[in-house]
């Protein structure tokens, strides 16, 4: 696992508080993680923070799963 | 009601939750109180270097059995940071009070029969002070989605219907100091009135923060004088008082028509037998100078429960150690008691656990029916020099054993708002 899904495990852990075996690069934060929109939005702004990287309101609302987000934010960094 | 004229129904209490600067738990917390001990002390979660105020009565951290507060044992981590502390200490003391009930409704029909009231007097404080420092360090972007949720003062009731399933009136009370008397008397008017069978009512607050101590003392209502003896700062009717102890803490009732709670075999601690409330009509923060907002408050209180003053034996007085205030309570509770005055023990129990503000009408309530079921008058500790003399027994430093049928308790708030609420022993 790259070090960025390493990260974004950890962040989806620690804010949504679900075991580690259930993040999946598959899990989608509403479907299977117990997320509501409040809480993507705040996963989104976590993202941001660890990351450094700017996730505009349209691109955040594609990010359904776990390896949506990682793929854009290693899209971001690659592009920096 | 109103249309068809139906005749208001009779409310018992059958549950009761705390959390205080004494601790958690109503047993826990009134042993302490009635042996007199102070939940007062220095603040210790931020600096006060630049406060005149530097104490506080704050809920000790602890475990659950040892009646201290571990937020871990009682609300799942990812649902902590959605909601302000004054939310967590509604939610901890509504679980009490509910699970105390036994009033755990699955069927759709109870569920909608059962409402929330939980008020605060400020709500989300220190939430709303974090996120101002956000904004002002222009980072107004990373202002959390739960920012708004958790500072509302409406979401501890919020909260505490969507964890239930309760689906009843989903109501709250913002009146400053007078907050919890008034959620208890108004969801006691709910289920009077058929709204709802069941209310789970209180209040809670949490405001030992920067803002709240700050802006309390630029009011200049806190006690400035007693930083290094913090346990002697709160001295209700005392010649060296100087100002309230800001005390944070929920207090919740389960609340219950009378038939509904005999039905299911509830125990009763105490019925609901009365509830006035009024307006000074003065000014902002100071009450009327001849305490005629209070007087009515518990004249109307009266009057609603069909009782005389000389029915009453004990009064938990809104007593906040503030120099003019709480000799211009004593000055109605006597003119409304005039001979009967004698006979009443009326006590400040802020003495103990400091002004809860929003949470200190529900907190106090539970101290009136706790009052009545072990018959005893709890201590205003400190009172040493009374700044005046009266007939009325203001129970100074020790608790006493007497007989109490009926207790009435009084919050007063800013903006001149005024509530008193009257319990009997259960029926």
């Amino acid at each position: 696992m790259s070090e960025t899904a390493e990260k974004v495990k950890k962040i989806v852990v620690e804010h949504l508080g679900v075991e580690e075996a259930k993040v999946t690069p598959e899990a989608s934060f509403i479907d299977d993680l117990g997320a509501d929109s409040l809480d993507t939005v705040e996963l989104v702004m976590a993202f941001e923070e660890a990351f450094g990287v700017e996730i505009p309101d349209d691109a955040a609302e594609k990010i359904q799963t776990v390896k949506d987000a990682i793929d854009f934010i290693e899209k971001s960094q690659a592009s920096a | 009601m109103f249309a068809q004229g139906l005749a208001p129904r009779r409310v018992v209490v059958t549950g009761m939750g705390i959390v205080s600067p004494l601790g958690l738990g109503v047993d826990h917390v009134w042993k302490r109180l009635v042996s007199g001990e102070s939940g007062i002390g220095p603040i210790t979660h931020f600096d006060v270097k630049d406060l005149p105020a530097k104490i506080a009565g704050q809920v000790p951290d602890g475990k659950k059995d040892e009646g201290g507060l571990d937020l871990g044992e009682w609300i799942p981590v990812k649902d902590q940071k959605k909601m302000d502390r004054f939310i967590q200490l509604a939610w901890v003391a509504a679980e009490e009070a509910i699970q105390d009930s036994g009033w755990m409704p699955e069927d759709e029909p109870s569920r909608i029969a059962t409402g929330v009231m939980i008020g605060s007097g400020i709500g989300g404080l220190e939430t709303i002070q974090e996120a101002s420092a956000l904004v002002a360090s222009g980072r107004t972007r990373r202002l959390s989605p739960f920012f708004i949720p958790s500072a509302l003062v409406n979401l501890a009731s919020g909260q505490v219907s969507i964890k239930y399933g309760f689906k009843g009136p989903n109501h709250s009370a913002v009146t400053a100091c007078a907050t919890g008397v008034h959620a208890i008397g108004d969801a006691a008017r709910l289920i009077a009135l058929g709204d709802a069978d069941v209310m789970v009512a209180g209040g809670a607050e949490a405001a030992i923060c920067e803002l709240g101590i700050g802006g309390f003392c630029a009011a200049r209502a806190l006690s400035t004088g007693f930083n290094d003896n913090p346990t002697a700062a709160s001295r209700p009717w005392d010649k060296e008082r100087d100002g309230f102890v800001m005390g944070e803490g929920a207090g919740v009732l389960v609340l219950e028509e009378l038939e509904h709670a005999k039905a299911r075999g509830a125990k009763i601690y105490a019925e609901v037998v009365g509830y006035g409330i009024s307006g000074d009509a003065h000014h902002i923060t100071s009450p009327a100078e001849d305490g005629s907002g209070g007087f009515r408050a518990m004249e109307s209180a009266l009057r609603s429960a069909g009782l005389a003053p000389g029915d009453v034996q004990y009064v938990n007085a809104h007593g906040t150690s503030t120099p003019m205030g709480d000799d211009i309570e004593l000055s109605a509770v006597e003119r409304l008691f005039g001979e009967d005055g004698k006979k009443v023990a009326m006590s400040s129990t802020k003495s103990a656990v400091g002004h809860l503000l929003g949470a200190a009408g529900a907190v106090e309530a539970i101290f009136s029916i706790q009052a009545i079921r072990d018959n005893v008058a709890p201590p205003t500790l400190n009172l040493e020099d009374p700044s005046r003399e009266s007939v009325i027994d203001r129970v100074p430093k020790e608790a006493q054993q007497r007989p109490i049928d009926v207790a009435l308790s009084n919050s007063f708030g800013f903006g001149g708002t005024n509530a008193s609420v009257i319990f009997r022993r259960a029926p």
